[in-house]
């Protein structure tokens, strides 16, 4: 647990320093080019009903669990 | 109420505590952490959730289980910077189920989820707390979650943090004297990055550590007995008391030069059971006219089992951990699914803007390489490997306003 913990921390230096950094580089898709990337087919999940309902079927008949994507920290919907 | 089997419909994912603190109390000292976090980085975020409403009817039969009920979804804004969600969910479970005809009666169970959640948006850094409570006869579990993301690098990479905590309450139903519980952690880490101006790669990774009861208190595993009829017997499962897994996702969506997407992942999983277990899928989104949208999809994910799982021990108590759930044995599954999405406009309803009608089915294939299907009897350890196919149904209805 005491290492996950240092993992943790060093993990939020990297991100303050990253985001740091991230201040003064150059986007290379502007935000004028995003038209298709904004279209809501381009969502990994469209329908927040549905996806966690999806997850919900493999979790309960799969040992697999975990990194579905979407929303954060769990759903507690096993 | 007759004893119950399976996983199938028992709750729980994101459960798990730390030892010395009640859930609210961690989730206040996180909040803090994460507000310090957003502060320091003066960060560009992402914006706030769609105001919307989903009421949901769904549907699973598969392998002697029928489970069916309503999930409503409402998302409301308030003020531009906060927006709160309440989800409603049921699943009403019917189960004969190839362990229960071995070892049990078929059962009926109803369970009920309950969730509210804020997404707080600070200097344009997207926060969101959750709290989940499910409920049914012999089980009950609450779960308190928060996650932090944000955009850097000229917004063309978000990155997400989120943690969750939970309980589960186990009891067993016509045994009073039964009562355990699991403590369960949840942490999550997420990037998601522009590559080009068509296409979009998600990254995630996340451990889940487990304490406690992690067995079913109704399920046996199957052992050679030479004095019985029909060549073995049953006893109840052993499990060990602590489960730790991670998972490593990867997800790629691609805009195709006319209006349509295709969209890949890969999921790698392990765990401190010896589960190995790998998923691909494919997938294409093809609007057609008149607000008609298509999905379909394939699924593959194939599992290892787990180091104290076999259909039939060679004697009673042959090592410390015994298993024989099938969701712990070495299978593939196959999943092809089709989503079929019709969006409208409503006249006459002024305070929606738009809709959409949805309709998706999901047929998925289980073939099981070590789990033995012996409600039609044989000879012990030479029964036929398990199959079968399920069908899942989601029929919704989502409004926007």
């Amino acid at each position: 647990m005491k290492t996950m913990r240092q993992t943790a921390w060093k993990f939020l230096f990297s991100l303050c320093v990253l985001g740091a950094a991230g201040c003064s580089i150059e986007p290379w898709v502007q935000p004028y080019e995003r038209a298709h990337l904004a279209d809501p087919i381009m969502s990994f999940e469209r329908d927040p009903i549905a996806g966690s309902y999806r997850h919900h079927v493999y979790q309960t008949r799969e040992a697999a669990r975990g990194a579905e994507g979407g929303g954060g920290g769990g759903c507690g919907c096993n | 109420m007759a004893p119950r089997a399976a996983v199938e419909g028992v709750v729980a994912v994101t459960r798990d505590s730390m030892p010395s603190r009640p859930i609210s109390q961690q989730l206040v000292l996180g909040l803090a952490l994460l507000l310090l976090l957003s502060y320091s980085l003066g960060l560009h975020a992402t914006v706030l959730p769609d105001d919307r409403a989903d009421v949901m009817y769904h549907r699973y039969d598969g392998g002697g289980v029928e489970v069916d009920g309503p999930s409503i979804l409402v998302r409301k804004s308030f003020g531009g910077n906060i927006s709160l969600n309440a989800n409603y969910y049921v699943d009403s479970i019917s189960s004969a189920s190839v362990d229960v005809v071995s070892t049990a009666s078929p059962y009926t169970e109803e369970r009920t989820e309950t969730s509210l959640a804020m997404d707080y948006l600070h200097n344009k850094t997207l926060m969101s707390l959750a709290v989940t409570r499910s409920d049914e006869s012999d089980y009950q579990a609450e779960t308190g979650s928060f996650s932090v993301s944000h955009d850097m690098f000229g917004d063309l990479t978000t990155v997400s943090l989120g943690y969750a905590v939970g309980n589960d309450d186990i009891s067993r139903n016509g045994d009073s004297e039964f009562g355990e519980s699991i403590k369960r952690q949840n942490y999550r880490i997420g990037v998601s990055q522009i590559l080009t101006k068509e296409s979009i790669l998600d990254i995630d990774f996340e451990t889940i550590t487990d304490e406690g009861f992690l067995s079913n208190p109704y399920r046996s595993y199957r052992f050679l007995d030479p004095l019985s009829a029909n060549g073995y017997g049953f006893l109840p499962e052993r499990y060990p008391q602590t489960r730790t897994s991670n998972a490593f996702a990867m997800r790629l969506k691609y805009y195709l030069p006319y209006r349509a997407a295709i969209s890949g992942e890969y999921r790698y999983f392990n765990d401190t059971w010896g589960i190995d277990a790998h998923n691909l899928e494919f997938g294409y989104t093809h609007p057609l006219p008149e607000d008609w949208v298509v999905d379909l999809r394939y699924r593959y994910y194939t599992q290892t089992a787990a180091d104290f799982y076999s259909d039939l021990f060679s004697r009673q108590n042959e090592q410390n951990f015994l298993a024989r759930d099938k969701e712990l044995s070495t299978f593939q599954s196959h999943t092809l699914g089709l989503m079929v999405s019709y969006a409208f406009k409503p006249a006459g309803w002024q305070f929606i803007d738009n809709g959409s009608l949805n309709l998706s089915v999901d047929l998925i294939r289980f073939n099981y390489d070590d789990f033995r299907d012996i409600s039609d009897g044989g000879v012990a350890g030479e029964e036929p490997f398990y199959s079968f196919t399920a069908n899942v149904i989601k029929a919704f209805v989502s409004v926007w306003y």
